[in-house]
């Protein structure tokens, strides 16, 4: 019986009186990679902000390995991947740069890197192939090169929850699959990994549970049960498209 | 040799003369300091996406300097009140209506800009209203040399501490929160030193004008560097060597210090603009040639 990493219970969130997302409630262990699917503006961002503690539930309770929010931040539990276009890439950092401030969580006031902190950021930066890229100015990084960059950093901080926005999005077939291996392995060592995307044929492959929102939780659990036809036209609104991806057949050869 | 002579000549008046007078010799030291800090400052305030907040900030502080000049209160304070509490009016309208920000920052910073020139007129001194708006260094009393050290201080020590966790900020404010950073703390301490340096800056520019200081020496150095640190150590040489020759040139001119030390600033950076290695015009259309 595997811990309960990810515990949202009966969550209600709302901006200037608008409810974004109400009565949500999921458990989620660790060990597992999940999605998280649902239209734009339907409280993919809300959950999120939830679980980082960037919103305060009018109603419910979210705790991480059990501890309240103000804990978990403190303890650098949650790692958050953020969509490449949400980064100043023109920004005067190099990837080394980027990568330590992973590790500002633990460090002293003035962050002066400790040894500990230098051995993870390069342990991080080898792990995703960029340690000779690492003096590089981030905006000087391909596409996948970018991606990985942030992944290192969220490995460098060495939490038990990984949050991801859109991160197969313009992705090469190399990077992929570097990020999806990276993702395996972080399973196995016990992370707990939410992935918000669009990507429907990504769920099939890799994803063992999967949650569909919108505005409320519609239905979450392991993909092969929840991941249907129905369940997904319920997310989306009537707008189904194809959902071939969702129970037959994927690119992926996993 | 008579070129030497004349070059030598031409130094000694330039930059030697002048020094005999101890206000310019005054001068010339706060308009360094002055350039140093607001150009340290600079780098946030450009990263940050501040420049109409600095704008704003260093508009609305013109009440507080003039209630503070009347209660005889050290001016910093003044400024301080009015610097952070011209934001929190701003945050609060933004959150309270659907005005976009841009159009919040301009109506706020120029009521409270309109309530400091009304508060001037009733008071007696205009001496004191163009120099607040204009600068005085070359008039700069000692209490008021006092004050801007006093801010260069705390602002320098305040960065120097903070420094990583302010780059983080600037950076990416969504990562810095989720790993325990209070960033409603960075962001009021980056507030607090841009209304502090404002109050440091119309000494030398004016109240009108010290945005340039506070946005330009940082947009130059953007240009220059690709390295936090470097990007600073640039902008802070700028900052006093416009500071330091447009004070030198305002002198011998007898033009507006202010607008000599802006002016000088901005034709660095259009210097920067088209030479710089790698992020200049010219730079950047050779690239263009050969990765074609």
């Amino acid at each position: 019986m595997r811990n309960i990493s990810i515990n949202i219970e009966n969550v209600t969130v709302a901006y200037h009186g608008k409810v974004a997302l109400h009565s949500a409630s999921i458990k989620l262990e660790e060990g597992v990679i999940c999605g998280l699917v649902g239209m734009n503006g339907a409280g993919k961002s809300t959950l999120f902000k939830a679980i980082m503690g960037f919103v305060k539930p009018v109603r419910g309770n979210v705790s991480i390995q059990g501890l309240p929010i103000r804990q978990v931040q403190k303890r650098n539990l949650v790692a958050y991947v953020p969509q490449s276009e949400e980064v100043d890439w023109n920004f005067p950092v190099n990837v080394y740069d980027v990568v330590m401030m992973g590790r500002y969580g633990y460090m002293n006031v003035l962050r002066i890197p400790r040894s500990i902190d230098k051995n993870i950021v390069q342990e991080s930066l080898e792990r995703v192939g960029l340690w000779d890229m690492r003096f590089k100015q981030i905006g000087e990084l391909s596409g996948g090169q970018k991606k990985r960059a942030f992944f290192a950093r969220a490995l460098a901080q060495q939490g038990t929850v990984l949050l991801l926005d859109e991160p197969f999005a313009g992705v090469d077939i190399k990077t992929e699959k570097l990020m999806i291996d990276m993702l395996m392995e972080l399973r196995q060592a016990g992370y707990t990994i939410l992935i918000s995307t669009h990507d429907l044929a990504s769920i099939t492959t890799f994803c063992d549970q999967v949650v569909l929102i919108n505005r409320t939780i519609l239905a979450y659990g392991n993909t092969s049960e929840v991941f249907t036809e129905e369940n997904l036209s319920r997310t989306f609104g009537g707008s189904v498209g194809d959902f071939s991806g969702a129970k037959t057949n994927s690119r992926h050869p996993y | 040799m008579d070129f030497i002579q004349w070059f030598i000549q031409g130094f000694i008046y330039w930059f030697i003369t002048p020094m005999q007078h101890e206000f310019m010799v005054k001068a010339i030291l706060v308009s360094a300091l002055v350039g140093l800090v607001c150009s340290a400052l600079s780098c946030y305030m450009t990263l940050k996406g501040w420049a109409l907040m600095g704008d704003a900030v260093s508009h609305a502080v013109l009440p507080g300097v003039v209630i503070a000049y009347v209660m005889n209160i050290p001016l910093a304070i003044g400024a301080f009140v009015f610097g952070v509490g011209s934001v929190i009016a701003i945050g609060f309208i933004k959150a309270k209506t659907r005005i976009k920000e841009d159009t919040v920052i301009g109506l706020v910073f120029t009521g409270f800009f309109a309530l400091g020139l009304v508060l001037v007129s009733k008071i007696r001194s205009t001496i004191d209203l163009t120099h607040i708006l204009f600068g005085n260094v070359l008039g700069i009393s000692d209490s008021d040399i006092i004050q801007t050290i006093i801010i260069s201080v705390i602002t320098l020590v305040t960065l120097a501490i903070l420094r990583k966790d302010l780059i983080l900020f600037c950076f990416d404010s969504t990562h810095a929160r989720s790993i325990g950073l209070n960033t409603t703390f960075l962001y009021y301490t980056l507030l607090s030193l841009l209304s502090l340096t404002a109050v440091a800056g119309l000494q030398t520019v004016g109240i009108i004008l010290v945005v340039a200081m506070l946005v330009t020496p940082g947009a130059t150095a953007y240009l220059l560097s690709d390295r936090f640190d470097h990007m600073t150590l640039i902008a802070m040489a700028l900052g006093v060597f416009s500071s330091v020759m447009g004070t030198y040139i305002s002198y011998h001119i007898d033009g507006s210090t202010g607008g000599c030390i802006v002016v000088l600033q901005t034709i660095l950076f259009v210097l920067a603009m088209i030479f710089a290695p790698k992020h200049g015009i010219i730079a950047q259309s050779k690239n263009t040639e050969i990765n074609y």
